[in-house]
């Protein structure tokens, strides 16, 4: 399949076309979380940008990292925020008050952010093309990874789940009514 | 993977066919849950004969009730976010589809091979959370949201204990790949015995019955409908939904219902294969051609019998309290779970 559409240079024709549609509908949606005046929308548009994440982890046959971000951030997150949205604020139709006075400073941040990491992966690559990965790469790369998080890094991975169990923990003392 | 049937497909021909056992694989089973548990047993059960006009048995009924929905007017409520509103029913039917994507039906009667398959199921299964809360919210009506909310807090607490019952399967056979998983209840042996594999509900059969009551909630079937309770929130988050929009929900929750159960069946009950010992194959490989054709019929006789015991305890059960079904999943389902992940590890490690 993959042979099909790769060009003479190793570059996946298909894949790229993909990527940049993707990365086309991730743009307008992270543009419309910040301008939408109603925070449902914004939410959901949020969602768009997080599926298109997961859809480009697919693209570079990475799927159970895909799958993780669906689960963790679709289907975890997202419904905690559309969630508290609505038992707190949901009113329907457009607010005047989401966008707070210091909006502005957020551009030159953004673009900064932007800068920094543009130069740091162009750097990084220095115009490498990445070989596509072989059959055993993908069909391994879930064990790969279950491999690395239960032999190298398990010490790390501790180390996470016990700031994820002290904020739990955290969460639940300040929700005690006593 | 390229054969079906022994004849060589083009890519683009595969591709079609799967698109097209996608969307047979969904609406189906969605048909035949309705017409035969719906329509029949649930008439049965209350000692009437159900529908009987509409062609023999009332068979065609089911395009009587479709053809009704369609010609109805569509609604939309004047506050409604409509955009949103309309939007919502099809997450959930797509997140049904998307669903449908790893189940295996054959050796090579799959669309895709996903090497995380069941994780991939578990995660997408939580997409459709996301409809059902903007179907409460957009539809600009208190029960709607209230309804909403309800079925998002039932969602979220009964896919732990579903993912924590998986996981014991992905334990013992080794793969979270759902095709491995079938290869492996096939060719395991059990008590000595070649002849039956070892389907997990044996050797899971708390998981199983974890799955089971969690597959139940996850559909908001009664007896954890309250999310729609109808004596207290008319319709639930469906209330404001008619015609053509309203069968979109309906379809979707029949065909979850349908392909929960052929997972449930692929990991609990052997899946589309049959112990291979009983035609000599050893690997998935060596599994003749005539599975692709016969293997989705068993899968669904599969489905079928799993969609029966969801249906019959629909039938039979009143409806828990809200506190009640959240202290069921997190005070029981889920510690009774843990302890089944630790005792299938430790006996997977000492046997």
């Amino acid at each position: 399949m993959t042979a099909l559409f790769a060009s003479d240079h190793g570059v996946n024709v298909a894949q790229n076309v993909g990527f940049y549609i993707i990365a086309a509908a991730m743009l307008w949606g992270a543009f419309r979380v910040v301008t939408t005046r109603n925070v449902v929308h914004a939410a959901l548009w949020l969602v768009v940008v997080l599926g298109g994440i997961a859809a480009q982890y697919i693209l570079a046959a990475a799927e159970f990292v895909a799958i993780s971000q669906v689960l963790v951030y679709i289907g975890a997150v997202m419904v905690l925020f559309l969630f508290g949205i609505m038992l707190t604020r949901a009113t329907i139709g457009e607010e005047t008050d989401v966008n707070n006075q210091g909006w502005a400073i957020g551009i030159p941040v953004g673009l900064l952010m932007f800068g920094v990491l543009a130069y740091v992966t162009l750097d990084f690559t220095e115009d490498a093309t990445l070989p596509e990965p072989t059959d055993e790469q993908i069909t391994g790369a879930t064990m790969a990874i279950s491999d690395a998080y239960l032999g190298d890094y398990l010490v790390p991975l501790i180390a996470v789940s016990f700031v994820l169990l002290a904020a739990a923990i955290g969460a639940i003392v300040l929700a005690r009514k006593d | 993977m390229t054969s079906l049937l022994a004849v060589e497909v083009p890519y683009w021909g595969q591709s079609l066919l799967r698109v097209l056992g996608g969307i047979v694989a969904v609406l189906l089973p969605a048909g035949t849950i309705v017409y035969v548990f719906l329509f029949k047993m649930m008439s049965f059960m209350q000692s009437r004969l159900g529908p009987m006009e509409a062609g023999p048995y009332g068979s065609m009924q089911l395009l009587a009730e479709v053809g009704k929905w369609l010609q109805k007017e569509d609604i939309i409520p004047e506050n409604a976010d409509r955009v949103t509103f309309k939007m919502a029913p099809l997450i959930v039917l797509v997140s049904t589809f998307l669903l449908v994507v790893v189940v295996p039906f054959g050796p090579d009667a799959l669309m895709t091979d996903f090497q995380a398959g069941i994780y991939y199921a578990l995660a997408i299964g939580s997409v459709s959370v996301i409809g059902i809360l903007v179907a409460g919210w957009s539809s600009a009506n208190k029960y709607s949201l209230l309804g909403g909310l309800r079925a998002a807090g039932q969602l979220i607490a009964y896919e732990l204990p579903m993912v924590l019952a998986a996981v014991g399967v992905v334990i013992q056979a080794g793969s979270m790949n759902l095709q491995q998983i079938v290869v492996a209840q096939n060719t395991y042996e059990i008590f000595g015995l070649d002849w039956i594999g070892m389907p997990f509900v044996i050797t899971q059969c708390v998981g199983f019955v974890i799955f089971m009551i969690a597959v139940q909630a996850e559909l908001t079937q009664p007896p954890f409908d309250m999310p729609i309770a109808e004596s207290e929130l008319v319709s639930g988050y469906m209330t404001e939904y008619s015609g053509f929009r309203f069968l979109t929900f309906f379809i979707a929750e029949f065909a979850t219902a349908g392909v929960f159960a052929f997972i449930a069946s692929v990991l609990f009950l052997g899946g589309w294969g049959v112990p291979f010992s009983w035609f000599g194959w050893d690997t998935v490989d060596s599994v003749d051609n005539w599975m692709n054709v016969v293997g989705p019929i068993i899968m669904l006789t599969k489905m079928m019998l799993l969609v029966g015991i969801i249906m019959w305890v629909r039938f039979t059960y009143p409806r828990f309290r809200e506190d009640q079904l959240q202290q069921f999943a997190w005070k029981v389902l889920i510690p009774v779970s843990i302890l089944n992940i630790g005792v299938t590890a430790i006996l997977k490690v000492a046997v």
